[in-house]
């Protein structure tokens, strides 16, 4: 018999904490997500992602904590069926072709999505009689996605779906995971690629040393950071007043320019003209979400968290 | 249907492995011709050497193929397939039992060429002795499964060709199938008489005697499944930890 997931459950986990040996990965960390949400898990490597995934995937015993998915534990909701995961690790199989590794993991299913459709929409069906271990990293990662997808689950967890792909694969597999998150499917996945989570994500969880540290729309984590700059022709501004305006967080001068970032860019703007009617060329900008990453794990820096990787 | 569909692909898998499965069956039939074909009319320990080397030959090939799964199990694990599965509705235990399946294809063929080959050298039985002796065989392999499984579990992937292969042999050696015996009464002989593979290399003996086996050579493979179990189950289990 099949029973359907709960539409309305969503994924729930609480006060999840992981460590491996004496190092903490995850650490007491809450998280929501709605059914049909497209979620990013944003972090550097070892933020403590692929943790948390392991443990929504059942993969992964939590020391402490729980988690739901749709209703159910995650060992439940996986032998329901309700659940497709894309691993970092590869499953090339010895002797098996990829349209019967798509076709083996759909047997094992209740209902799941046809075998030729799925390798129609994820690329795989132009090298689907190639043996799964003589594959491009290109290939097997839309073999992994295909497996992932077949079963045709109500949640979708994907782990750095698009680590080592070049750009035109990763924007092939983004474009094909669109159509799939349009059809209703809660999908979650972790990446370092800032462009991607912004692009791709309803909302972005922004994890860092096991814990969230932001959580919400695209927009709303570049706001929660110094992300404005405002720059403007100044010859004689005063560098004790620019630097102690309100909203200001960051001062520099080149020449007659100066450059301020603002946590609160339009409280900043107003006392800036207030305190310099003489300022001239004003210019506001967004930061880009790289900057808004950098300030919210800004903490990390000598903690030996590897920012260069976590902002390529 | 999942079983059925995973169990096909298992075998598939298995068959499309020409060479391995080649070599498998045509070891110890290369074995078995290469020295006894020299000794057709001599005895062993009361019985004709054929068939005492049939029986010796085909319970090699057998217990090769009986920790087999256990390899097969150890190579998923390093390739990041077993972790893929638990996430998909497959019970593990399907998997595995689809893993013993595919053993005993290759254990059936095994001894079947070893008995035409035994006959083409003298040895007769009864239909209903040769179905005894087989029956004798699949029990006495039973340990060797659940050990394959066991290093399976615990060994990485790299020390698990060595591994196998050198218990094998141990196995072998001590429980007499290379052709000789280490002892014939004293310590060691006691030692020989309580591993699983000196009753298999008996089983031809013992059909032909009558009876089968004697109750201690049931009690030796009782007593290798039974601890054997348990480990079995801890190393999955750390196994799964780990994953």
């Amino acid at each position: 018999m099949v029973t359907e997931a709960g539409s309305e459950g969503g994924i729930t986990l609480s006060r999840l904490s992981k460590s491996y040996g004496a190092v903490p990965a995850v650490r007491s960390l809450d998280l929501a997500i709605a059914a049909g949400e497209t979620v990013a898990l944003l972090g550097p490597n070892g933020a403590g992602k692929t943790t948390t995934i392991d443990m929504m995937l059942g993969l992964t015993r939590p020391d402490r904590g729980t988690i739901s998915v749709f209703g159910a534990p995650p060992a439940k909701a996986v032998q329901s069926g309700w659940v497709g995961g894309m691993l970092q690790t590869g499953s090339p199989l010895d002797h098996l072709r990829v349209r019967e590794l798509v076709a083996l993991t759909a047997s094992y299913y209740p209902a799941p999505l046809g075998v030729d459709d799925v390798l129609r929409l994820t690329g795989a069906d132009a090298f689907a009689g190639q043996w799964t271990n003589k594959l491009s990293g290109g290939q097997a990662q839309r073999v992994r996605f295909a497996t992932a997808l077949v079963g045709n689950p109500d949640l979708l967890v994907l782990d750095e779906p698009t680590a080592g792909i070049d750009v035109e694969g990763r924007r092939d597999f983004w474009h094909s995971m669109r159509d799939i998150a349009g059809q209703g499917k809660t999908v979650v996945f972790a990446t370092h690629y800032l462009e991607e989570a912004d692009a791709y994500a309803d909302r972005i969880v922004l994890i860092a040393r096991g814990q969230v540290i932001a959580d919400g729309p695209a927009t709303e984590i570049k706001a929660r950071a110094a992300s404005r700059t405002i720059r403007g022709t100044l010859p004689d501004g005063d560098t004790a007043v620019l630097r102690a305006l309100p909203g200001v967080v960051a001062f520099e001068r080149h020449g007659d320019s100066v450059i301020l970032s603002c946590s609160d860019a339009d409280m900043a703007l107003k006392a800036l003209l207030a305190a310099f009617p003489g300022i001239r060329d004003i210019e506001v900008r967004g930061g880009s979400l790289e900057e808004a990453f950098m300030e919210l794990t800004a903490d990390l820096v000598g903690t030996g968290a590897d920012l260069t990787e976590a902002t390529r | 249907m999942s079983s059925a569909t995973h169990l096909r692909y298992e075998i598939l898998r298995v068959l499309r492995n020409r060479v391995f499965y080649g070599v498998t069956l045509a070891l110890p039939l290369a074995l078995f011709f290469g020295v006894a074909s020299g000794q057709r009319h001599a005895t062993f320990n009361g019985t004709s050497f054929p068939l005492y080397f049939m029986t010796a030959m085909a319970v090699y090939g057998s217990m090769f193929a009986a920790v087999g799964p256990g390899a097969r199990i150890g190579r998923d694990i390093a390739g990041g397939w077993t972790r893929q599965l638990r996430i998909t509705p497959l019970r593990p235990r399907t998997d595995l039992a689809a893993k013993v399946v595919c053993a005993y294809l290759i254990v059936v063929p095994t001894l079947v060429l070893l008995y035409l080959a035994g006959a083409s050298l003298g040895v007769r039985l009864a239909a209903s002795q040769w179905l005894e002796m087989t029956g004798l065989i699949l029990a006495g392999l039973v340990p060797f499964v659940i050990l394959g499984f066991v290093l399976g579990y615990l060994l990485p992937v790299d020390a698990m060709t060595p591994a196998l292969g050198g218990i094998v042999v141990l196995f072998s050696l001590f429980g007499g199938v290379y052709g000789f015996e280490l002892a014939k009464s004293g310590p060691m002989f006691d030692v020989m008489k309580a591993l699983p593979s000196y009753w298999l290399v008996q089983a031809g003996k013992s059909v032909l005697a009558g009876g089968g086996w004697p109750g201690q050579a049931w009690l030796v493979i009782a007593a290798w499944t039974v601890v054997l179990l348990p480990l079995a189950r801890r190393a999955y289990q750390r196994s799964a930890a780990r994953a």
